[in-house]
C-alpha cells in the first residue's frame, strides 16, 4: 500500500521495504527519487535482463549436460580435434585483424589530426562509413573488392591476365573483418590524438630524439588508450562475428561458423550451446581484463553494430 | 605543424587514400552494380532503375518490417533505458554497478550464443516465436547497452544533484522533476542513443538470423538471400537501398558526435565512437 503510494506521488515516505531498498540504492539524497521509485525505475530493465538474457543463458548452460558425453560436454571445445582447431583458427584471425587494423590505422589517424590539407574531412568521413554496416554487407563488399567479378580479379586480370580471386576464403574473411575494425580504430586513435601534446614531442626532439623514439617513446604512449580499446573491441568483435563469413562461405571453420552448423544442420544442440558458453566466455573475459588491467577502455559499447 | 610536407607527409598520405579507397571502391562498385542492366558487360550496357525495382517487389516487406522492428526498439529501450541510465547515475554503487556489467554482457558475447538461448528458452512458445516480437526481443537485448551508456554519459557530465534540488526546492513533485529537469536536459544523450539504436537495429543480423522465420525476414536477413540466390544486380541494388537508408543515420551520429565533442567534456571512450 504505502509503496504504491509513495510511487503515485513521488515523495520518499518511509514504507515496509524501506530498508531493504535503503540498502540496495544506497541512502536517499535530497531531490532524487525515494527507494521505491528507483526500484520502479529499474523495473523494465530489470525484467529485460532477468527474462530474456539471465534465465535463457541459465537454461543453455543446462542443456549442455544432455550432450553426449554428459557434463563432459563443456570441455568440447578443448577435447575435440575439430573444434580446438577451429578455436585456434578464430582466435590467430582476429589476432592477426586487430594488429593490422592498429598499425594502419594508428598511421593514418595520427597522420589525420596532425596535418590540414584539402579533402582531410571528406577522407575521415569516408573512413568512417562502414561503422554500422552489417556482416553480412561488410561479406558483399569483400565479394565485390576480391570475388569473381572484383575491382582486384579485373584489374589483375587487365595487368598480368590472371584473375586474382580470394573472397572465398578465410583471406577473404581477413579482409572483411579490417574492412569492419577500420572505422571504429581510426576514431579511436583520433580521439586520443587530439589529445596529445606537441610540446612533449618537440622536448624530445630538441634533446636531439631520433623520430623512432620519439614514436616509441612519446606518440605511442599517447596514443595507448586508444590503441588498446578499440584493440580489444576488435579482436572481441572478430571472434564472434557471423554474417561476414556466412556470406562469403560456409565451410570457412572459424568458430561461429561451426557453432551455427552444429546447430542448424546437425542439429547437435548441446554442442552448440556449450560452444557458444565457451566463444561467450572467452570474449566476455578477454574484455573484462582488459578493462580491468587497462581502466575503464574495454568498454564494449563502444563496439558497434557487430 | 611538427611534419613538413617531405616524403613522409607523402607516404602516410599515400597510404590513408589506399585505406580509403579499399573502404570506397566496394562500395561504389555495388552502388553502380545495382543500377547497371548487365554488371557482367558492365556500364557501357547502360544504367536501369529495373533492379531497384525489382528488389522493392521481392522485399519490400522486409524492408518495412525491419523499420518497424526498430522503431518499436526504439521505443522499448528510451522506457526501460532513460530511467535505467538515471539510477545507475544517480546511485552508483556495487549493486548498480554489477547490474551494468549484468546490462552490458549481451553486447560483449556474440549473437550467435544469445540467439542460440533465447531459441532454447522460448522456441517451444510458437505464436510468440513466429511474430516479429521475438526478433524484437533480441534487438531489444542487444540495444539496450548503447541507449543506457549514451544517456548515462550525459547524465553523469550534468549536475544532476543541484538540478533537482532545486526544483524539489520550488515543490515540484518526483515525476514533474523527472520529467520537466532530468529528461530535457538529457536529450543530447537520449537523441545520440536513438539514433545508435535504430541504425543497430536496422543492420543486426547475427541475431535475427537465428530468430527469424520465413514470415519474419528483415532488411539483413532478405539480404543474405539475395547474395546467396539472386543475381549479382539484384544483390546490389538491394545494398544501395540499404545505404540509402542508413548513410543518413550514420551522417547525423558523426554531426551529433562531433557537435557533442565541441565543448570539452567529460573523458568517455565509448563517446568517441557513437
Amino acid at each position: 500500500m504505502s509503496l504504491m503510494q509513495n510511487i503515485k506521488e513521488g515523495r520518499s515516505r518511509p514504507s515496509f521495504l524501506s530498508p531493504v531498498l535503503a540498502r540496495v540504492f544506497g541512502q536517499a539524497t535530497p531531490g532524487a527519487g525515494s527507494p521505491a521509485i528507483l526500484l520502479l525505475l529499474i523495473t523494465p530493465g530489470l525484467v529485460i535482463v532477468a527474462a530474456f538474457f539471465l534465465i535463457p543463458m541459465a537454461l543453455v548452460a543446462m542443456r549442455v549436460a544432455d550432450g553426449p558425453d554428459g557434463w563432459a560436454t563443456y570441455f568440447v571445445i578443448l577435447t575435440n580435434g575439430r573444434y580446438f582447431a577451429s578455436l585456434v583458427q578464430t582466435l590467430v584471425m582476429s589476432a592477426g585483424v586487430t594488429f593490422c587494423a592498429l598499425v594502419l590505422c594508428g598511421i593514418c589517424g595520427l597522420f589525420l589530426v596532425r596535418n590540414r590539407f584539402a579533402g582531410r574531412n571528406m577522407i575521415t568521413a569516408l573512413l568512417t562509413l562502414p561503422l554500422s554496416f552489417p556482416g553480412t554487407v561488410v561479406g558483399f563488399m569483400v565479394i565485390m573488392l576480391a570475388g569473381r567479378q572484383g575491382a582486384i580479379g579485373s584489374m589483375t586480370n587487365a595487368l598480368f591476365d590472371e584473375k586474382l580471386v580470394f573472397a572465398y576464403n578465410i583471406s577473404g574473411l581477413f579482409i572483411g573483418y579490417l574492412y569492419f575494425s577500420i572505422p571504429r580504430v581510426i576514431l579511436a586513435v583520433m580521439a586520443s590524438a587530439q589529445k596529445l601534446d606537441p610540446q612533449l614531442e618537440e622536448a624530445a626532439r630538441s634533446l636531439g630524439a631520433p623520430t623512432w623514439r620519439v614514436v616509441k617513446d612519446v606518440i605511442l604512449p599517447g596514443l595507448m588508450p586508444g590503441l588498446i580499446s578499440s584493440g580489444a573491441i576488435c579482436f572481441a568483435t572478430a571472434m564472434g562475428a557471423f554474417g561476414t563469413a556466412f556470406t562469403l562461405a560456409t565451410d570457412i571453420d572459424v568458430l561461429p561458423m561451426v557453432i551455427y552448423t552444429e546447430f542448424t544442420r546437425n542439429a547437435n544442440v548441446a554442442v552448440a550451446a556449450s560452444l557458444s558458453i565457451a566463444l561467450g566466455a572467452m570474449t566476455w573475459a578477454f574484455l573484462a581484463s582488459v578493462r580491468y588491467f587497462a581502466g575503464n577502455s574495454g568498454d564494449v559499447a563502444a563496439r558497434g553494430g557487430a | 605543424m611538427i611534419m613538413g610536407r617531405d616524403w613522409k607527409f607523402y607516404a602516410q598520405l599515400g597510404l590513408t587514400i589506399v585505406l580509403c579507397l579499399f573502404i570506397m571502391i566496394p562500395v561504389v562498385m555495388s552502388a553502380l552494380a545495382g543500377v547497371t542492366v548487365n554488371v557482367f558487360k558492365g556500364l557501357s550496357s547502360g544504367l536501369t532503375l529495373r533492379w531497384i525495382f525489382e528488389v522493392w517487389d521481392l522485399y519490400a516487406a522486409s524492408i518495412v518490417r525491419s523499420l518497424g522492428i526498430s522503431i518499436a526498439c526504439l521505443l522499448v529501450t528510451l522506457v526501460a533505458g532513460v530511467p535505467l541510465a538515471y539510477v545507475l547515475v544517480r546511485r552508483p554503487g556495487r549493486l548498480t554497478r554489477l547490474f551494468e556489467e549484468l546490462l552490458t554482457l549481451p553486447v560483449a558475447i556474440p549473437g550467435l550464443a544469445l540467439a542460440l538461448a533465447l531459441l532454447i528458452t522460448y522456441g517451444g512458445f510458437g505464436q510468440y516465436r513466429m511474430s516479429w516480437l521475438f526478433i524484437l526481443t533480441g534487438h531489444v537485448l542487444f540495444t539496450l547497452p548503447f541507449m543506457v551508456r549514451s544517456v548515462a554519459a550525459v547524465m553523469a557530465a550534468m549536475d544532476m544533484k543541484t538540478l533537482e534540488e532545486g526544483a524539489a526546492s520550488l515543490g515540484a513533485g518526483f515525476w514533474r522533476r523527472f520529467f520537466g529537469v532530468i529528461v530535457p536536459n538529457a536529450k543530447p544523450g537520449i537523441l545520440a542513443g536513438a539514433l545508435m539504436v535504430v541504425t543497430l537495429s536496422i543492420g543486426e543480423f547475427n541475431l535475427t538470423w537465428m530468430l527469424h522465420t520465413p514470415l519474419t525476414k528483415t532488411l539483413p536477413v532478405g539480404l543474405a538471400d539475395a547474395y546467396a540466390s539472386m543475381r549479382l544486380e539484384i544483390g546490389s541494388a538491394y545494398t544501395l537501398i540499404f545505404f540509402v537508408l542508413i548513410v543518413p543515420l550514420l551522417i547525423a551520429m558523426q554531426a551529433f558526435a562531433d557537435t557533442a565533442k565541441r565543448p570539452p567534456k567529460r573523458d568517455d571512450t565509448a563517446e568517441d565512437t557513437i
